[in-house]
């Protein structure tokens, strides 16, 4: 099968608008007779279910959670970038279409983000009109902040919860949909399998989570907005029960899955304190703007700081490493997350790391305190002041920047980051990769569609910071709309889709036959004791960096884990109440065998770019010796795998980017 | 540290419940109380026995799905964080901890500690929106200035977290800081004045439907809520109903 990205032609600034002027649509009668089943009520799923309401179809909304209003987008929290050039600083939908493809390393489609960015602004005048509480300034016009990677300020924001206000705002705007019944909202459902009827999605299997019934539900188009896969790692910042099934599983169905190895791992996050940890929590990108991040020169220091015989505030500068200052004199501390992750890797590879784990390094305020401090006593004209009193004059200004992520931090680790260097360490963020969509965001499969961090498209192999929520509002309120109307304007004679079928027939054995094994697999394991193996494999050889070596044993090893898995899985209680087990128990299954895919994935893309290093290609001399080497040559294509039957059959379908409007170029940070 | 957890523990909506007593060994002062919870749990499995059921997913407290009752208190003796956020060093050794669901009579428990939350949502679609169309046909975001001040004032309003600990802790289970959460965001920006009379209105008469309490300004609430939710949403509530009505 030939993928066809259907990217219309014409000039990139026009493709959108042309594409949406002869596209077909649904006369309003008609769409009374439509039913859309949309899974996830994230920032995606959320603004779409409500949009696709208000033009008249019967959307029917899933959630894992008890209310749409929990989705991880919730804890997003710098901003959104839109191309508003409130500013006056020379911003434009052009400029934020550059800055996205050149930050996603050259990997994503030219023509989804210039209509990303075109839309961005449209998102921001939409969200005010819902009553979302954005930042203002005094003259009570909205205000922005400046955010990596680029050189205008176009980041809108609330406080440091963006992502729960805008969440919320497509919540209140799918509550007026439900209060009128165009929205039926599944609260604590989850989908264990799509539905294909002669070659179309028509449904979705969906078990009750506190009944355990195992429902039907059919539609005429499925909506796929779950979000990304990060907890393949076990740990990330995603939330618990954050998983990749409803995206998987419509891989086993037939959607091709794209690019999988491309994951953000974001450099400021608490580190992990013991076996224990659950998850790891994300200190804002915005702290390198004053942070300072170095390990110890001399490896006596860093025994005797791990022994607790020494402080880290009694090392001299001569005794530390600022390491970032030292390999990239021209972006400092500041350079982009892949590669401020890699290095404090490097570091704690050669054993630097200070705490007890050997996988933590500093981020100190310092020098940003004494610094602000200073100045601060020069326009309060104090002649003379002290150390102290520089220092506490210049703690004030930096809690009134980052007081909240201060005192977040400080409730975790029980350290006060103003006495004492912030300790930090990447951790696995967002995934760019995910299921291959069109222009019109649809799946390989005919009806089947996939917005949000599900999809593939927009963030190509490394994501700018603000983007995240960007994608999904835009998927949601104004691109799927339009697109969708397309493909169902054939359906308008098709009738209500009936569940009394051999499809919904087959379906619904095979999601009650693997619940039943959970459930009567008398194993020796916790689901947790498989899903941290895997994640150690995942992180260990298909983390920060990787080698094909390395991402070899990774499949051998994710192989023999998965048939391990199905043998002596252990999950108590049953399938028709709540079982929590039993949720697990599913999406660590098909995590085990996306783990298999993303290793392959990794293992093929013999070529650094973004979010994935490949030891194997590196710059081997002159200055920008051992930083990523892109093959533009060779390897400027999604990657989009058909399933097989196992997860190392996969088959390769090859889509060649062209890049028409952007020249290709090496990201240099030196 | 060693510690003795009394949990509550209920098969479903229907079954009568009990606390059932628990022991845990080992556990750090840097755990966070889910993760105590987790090793219990996974002590539980290995031992063939059911885990605990609790609500719980993004655990940095903000997506409101976390909800115990820890020691008489929601969300535990910790003040302005979730029990996502609850560390172990609030504890000591040797400790007995009681754990029970939130509890309201619209708040009814389906499992263990897991309760029934939907209430909120109903609240929620009798009025917790500005009605405009998603069309991106809306004016431009700076066509209306808002002072920052009322900016700030929304924002504020707007951090509630939905998660209940405000029923949970009143002694009349009144949902009025809730509500008067979002009643007053819209009631302070321009975009939600052309409903406000409407909106006050259907939200507390879905308040009173659903079996919530009545306030009696104890302001109990206020002290729990992770999110530091004040009671001035509660007077301004008032006052919007007041106006609604004349």
């Amino acid at each position: 099968m030939a993928l066809n990205s259907k990217v219309p032609k014409g000039p990139i600034k026009d493709k959108w608008t042309d594409y949406k002027n002869h596209i077909d649509l649904v006369n309003p009668a008609n769409k009374r007779n439509i039913d859309i089943i949309v899974v996830g009520t994230g920032l995606a799923g959320g603004s779409a279910s409500a949009t696709l309401a208000e033009l008249g179809y019967n959307v029917k909304a899933f959630a894992y959670q008890d209310s749409p209003r929990r989705a991880h987008s919730i804890a997003a929290q710098g901003g959104i970038n839109a191309a508003k050039n409130y500013q006056g600083d020379g911003d434009s939908v052009y400029r934020l279409f550059y800055d996205t493809v050149k930050g996603g390393d050259y990997r994503s489609r030219e023509a989804n983000v210039y209509r990303l960015a075109e839309v961005s602004a449209n998102i921001i005048d939409q969200c005010v009109a819902q009553g979302v509480p954005f930042a203002r300034d005094y003259g009570g016009l909205l205000d922005n902040r400046s955010f990596g990677g680029v050189l205008v300020s176009r980041t809108f924001y609330a406080k440091g919860q963006t992502g729960q206000q805008l969440l919320l705002g497509a919540y209140s705007a799918m509550n007026r949909q439900i209060a009128r019944g165009k929205i039926e909202m599944f609260n604590r459902h989850e989908m264990l399998d799509v539905v294909i009827v002669d070659g179309k999605a028509r449904g979705i299997i969906a078990r009750n989570s506190i009944t355990g019934e195992i429902e039907r539900h059919s539609a005429h188009a499925v909506v796929i907005a779950s979000g990304g896969y990060g907890n393949v790692f076990f740990l990330s910042t995603n939330a618990m029960g954050s998983n990749v099934s409803a995206g998987w599983k419509i891989h086993k169905k037939g959607a091709f899955f794209a690019n999988p190895c491309y994951t953000q791992i974001h450099p400021t996050c608490i580190p992990r304190s013991g076996d224990y940890q659950s998850k790891l929590t994300l200190m804002s990108e915005s702290l390198r703007n004053d942070g300072r991040i170095w390990v110890p020169k001399n490896m006596e220091d860093v025994l005797a700081i791990r022994e607790g015989r020494k402080k880290p505030t009694d090392l001299s500068e001569e005794e530390r490493d600022y390491y970032l200052e030292r390999r990239y004199p021209a972006f400092g501390n500041l350079v982009p997350r892949d590669v401020a992750s890699r290095a404090a890797k490097e570091r704690c590879d050669a054993g630097y790391g200070v705490n007890a784990t050997g996988e933590a390094v500093y981020l100190d305020f310092a020098s940003a305190i004494t610094r602000y401090g200073t100045e601060q006593a020069k326009i309060q004209n104090i002649s003379n002041p002290s150390d102290a009193k520089i220092y506490e004059l210049g703690q004030k200004i930096v809690e009134a920047k980052y007081g909240n992520l201060f005192q977040m931090y400080e409730k975790i680790v029980d350290e006060n980051p103003y006495e004492t260097p912030m300790m930090i360490y990447p951790a696995v963020h967002y995934t760019m990769g995910g299921v291959w969509v069109d222009y019109n965001l649809m799946t390989t499969v005919p009806g089947l569609y996939c917005i949000g961090e599900a999809n593939f498209s927009d963030h190509g192999a490394n994501r700018l910071g603000a983007s995240a929520l960007m994608q999904g509002l835009a998927d949601g309120y104004f691109v799927l709309p339009y697109t969708i109307g397309d493909y169902l304007s054939d359906d308008i004679r098709t009738g209500k889709i009936s569940t009394d079928s051999a499809e919904f027939d087959q379906a619904e054995k095979d999601v009650k036959e693997r619940l039943e094994f959970f459930v009567t697999n008398k194993g020796q394991h916790s689901v947790d004791y498989y899903h941290k193996k895997l994640g150690k494999i995942m992180w260990e050889k298909c983390g920060m960096s990787r080698n094909a070596q390395g991402l070899k044993e990774a499949m051998e090893e994710i192989k023999a884990l998965r048939l391990d898995f199905w043998k002596n899985v252990s999950v108590p209680g049953n399938a028709n109440e709540l079982n929590t087990e039993l949720e697990k128990a599913g999406r660590v299954a098909d995590f085990i065998e996306l783990g298999e895919l993303f290793a392959k994935d990794a293992l093929t893309r013999e070529e650094s770019c973004g979010g994935h290093f490949r030891e194997e290609s590196a710059e081997e001399s002159g200055p920008q010796k051992g930083e990523a080497k892109r093959n533009d040559k060779d390897f400027a294509f999604v990657s989009a795998w058909e399933y097989k039957g196992e997860p190392a059959d996969a088959v390769l379908h090859k889509e060649e980017l062209e890049f028409n409007d952007i020249e290709l170029k090496q990201r240099s940070y030196k | 540290m060693n510690l003795t957890l009394k949990i509550w523990r209920q098969k479903d909506a229907s079954s009568k419940g009990q606390m059932v007593d628990y022991k845990v060994t080992e556990i750090s002062e840097h755990m966070s109380f889910l993760e105590m919870m987790d090793v219990l749990n996974e002590q539980l499995v290995n031992s063939g026995e059911e885990p605990v059921a609790f609500d719980h997913d993004c655990r940095e407290g903000i997506c409101g799905m976390c909800s115990m009752y820890i020691n008489g208190e929601a969300h535990g003796p910790d003040r302005g964080v979730t029990t996502c956020q609850l560390h172990m060093r609030m504890f000591k050794d040797g400790d007995t901890i009681t754990i029970e669901p939130f509890r309201a009579a619209a708040f009814p428990v389906l499992k263990d500690l897991v309760v029934d939350r939907s209430s909120f949502d109903r609240i929620q679609h009798a009025g917790g929106y500005i009605s405009v169309n998603t069309s991106g046909n809306t004016q431009d975001a700076n066509a209306i200035p808002i002072s920052k001040h009322a900016a700030d004032e929304a924002m504020d309003a707007a951090t509630c977290i939905g998660c209940g600990a405000c029923v949970a802790t009143c002694k009349n289970s009144s949902a009025m800081l809730f509500v008067g959460a979002k009643v007053s965001q819209y009631a302070l920006l321009p975009q939600g004045q052309v409903e406000a009379a409407d909106r006050v209105q259907n939200m507390v008469a879905q308040m009173d439907l659903e079996g919530f309490g009545n306030c009696t300004n104890t302001g109990a609430c206020e002290v729990e809520c992770p999110k530091g939710i004040s009671l001035d949403n509660i007077a301004r509530m008032n006052r919007e109903l007041i106006k609604s009505s004349i």
